[in-house]
């Protein structure tokens, strides 16, 4: 049950990553980009990591798979940060239909 | 199932490889070979090598890639296409070379074809050599227990091969022009991960006895916090400088080769540690090597010698401080 609970979890999180990198490949300019790249990987890596828990023993690893998914939020939206402050500051134009 | 994870993790990697080599922009180039390094860090994953992994991700594609970044940086815009603008020569001559090359590789890949549906002759390798002799190597972790231990002069000399290299970038080169002061958000960002950087470092360091990890994986890790904080002003490590920072680059040599003359005088061979003392050694080795192997990365990564009267600070005040050193709150990281 608790692996059926997981294989879902981890099944919608890797939905997320594939809807973030057809949004990679297919929108229009680099802020778009960034916003489906961020979004969906911070969401299916949450959801990924939770498949994960409910595998792995309570305590020490739980933490290390928190600590992984805390660090990689972390870590995105600082460099997403950057790229879109960068592309800006080149005068990089937002998309417009 | 299994089988197609695997072909498609080769794909991409020799897809990844391919792609850098082929590129004439420097830029992707790096940015590829970036990408191929964490991929290679799966694929040894993928082979049950989890101390591998962890040393090429962090080195080969981490540090590694800070390097070859770094490096870009002092090009001019202009010199990064530069294969570009050379027109390709024409003639025979230009066709020989690639195609010996080319010729040798599908020699090589055919070999290992050949080795391997010829089934080797020792499928388990030195795997039962290494774990019979696990017990007195103070270690439980047999990666370490090669490393430290049964093959400890090779580690001897690879840290050493560490130390030459960065002797030779002190020799060849002054310091790379210092990075702007970051914005806010990295500021804070970079504050925040030194302390868990240094933290993880520690463990991996402490850890390598019993599991995946060691003093290379926890040295890059340490000098990825100095890279960190050197690409936010501040300079981890004032090499030329320092007393400390000296001393910090040859410790690891100094610490290994003074325990291997130690246990000869107890009537070892050169570092054939007593049973007894063998883990305690290990850590005491592994401890100086993690330090200077930091600091001999974040050394190259600043790029040789730090100019003669330049002071982090001296930007902000415009006044040099010609004899005392800059107080620099990127200190602390030398002493980790």
């Amino acid at each position: 049950m608790i692996d059926l609970i997981a294989a879902g979890f981890i099944t919608t999180g890797l939905a997320f990553f594939l809807a973030g990198s057809i949004g990679l490949l297919r929108l229009p300019d680099i802020y778009t980009r960034l916003h489906a790249l961020t979004k969906a990987d911070n969401l299916g890596l949450g959801l990924l990591t939770i498949g994960l828990i409910l595998q792995v023993d309570t305590g020490l690893p739980t933490g290390k798979l928190l600590l992984i998914w805390l660090l990689v939020m972390a870590a995105s939206s600082v460099g997403s940060h950057l790229i879109a402050r960068r592309a800006r500051a080149e005068g990089i134009s937002t998309w417009s239909p | 199932m299994i089988l197609i994870g695997d072909l498609l993790l080769i794909g991409l990697l020799v897809g990844l490889a391919w792609l850098s080599l082929g590129t004439r922009d420097l830029r992707r180039a790096v940015i590829l070979f970036i990408a191929f390094g964490l991929l290679l860090a799966l694929v040894w994953a993928r082979l049950e090598a989890p101390d591998v992994a962890l040393a090429e991700a962090a080195i080969g594609a981490g540090l590694t890639g800070a390097l070859l970044l770094a490096a870009l940086r002092d090009y001019p815009p202009a010199a990064r296409g530069v294969a570009d603008s050379r027109a390709p020569a024409s003639g025979v001559r230009t066709a020989v070379l690639p195609g010996l090359l080319s010729l040798a590789l599908v020699g090589c890949v055919a070999g290992l074809a050949w080795a391997f549906a010829s089934g080797t002759p020792h499928p388990e390798g030195l795997t039962s050599a290494v774990m019979g002799e696990i017990g007195r190597s103070g270690v439980s972790n047999p990666v370490t227990a090669v490393l430290l231990n049964f093959r400890a002069l090779d580690t001897l000399l690879e840290i050493a091969v560490l130390l030459v290299a960065v002797l030779g970038i002190f020799a060849l080169n002054t310091e790379r022009r210092p990075y702007e002061q970051p914005e806010p958000v990295v500021a804070a960002f970079v504050r925040w991960l030194i302390p868990l950087l240094v933290v993880a470092g520690g463990y991996l360091l402490w850890v390598g006895a019993h599991a995946p990890g060691g003093a290379f994986q926890a040295g890059a890790v340490l000098a990825a916090a100095g890279v960190a904080l050197r690409l936010t002003g501040h300079r981890a490590v004032r090499a030329a400088e320092s007393t400390l920072a000296r001393l910090s680059l040859v410790a690891g040599v100094a610490v290994f080769l003074a325990t291997g003359i130690a246990v000869m005088l107890t009537g070892g061979a050169f570092l054939e540690y007593p049973a007894a003392l063998a883990g305690s050694l290990i850590l005491l080795i592994e401890v100086a090597a993690t330090i200077s192997i930091a600091a001999i990365l974040i050394s190259a990564f600043n790029g040789g010698r730090a100019l003669a009267h330049q002071g982090a600070r001296t930007a902000q005040t415009g006044q040099p401080l010609p004899d005392s050193p800059p107080p620099s709150r990127g200190n602390g990281a030398a002493e980790c």
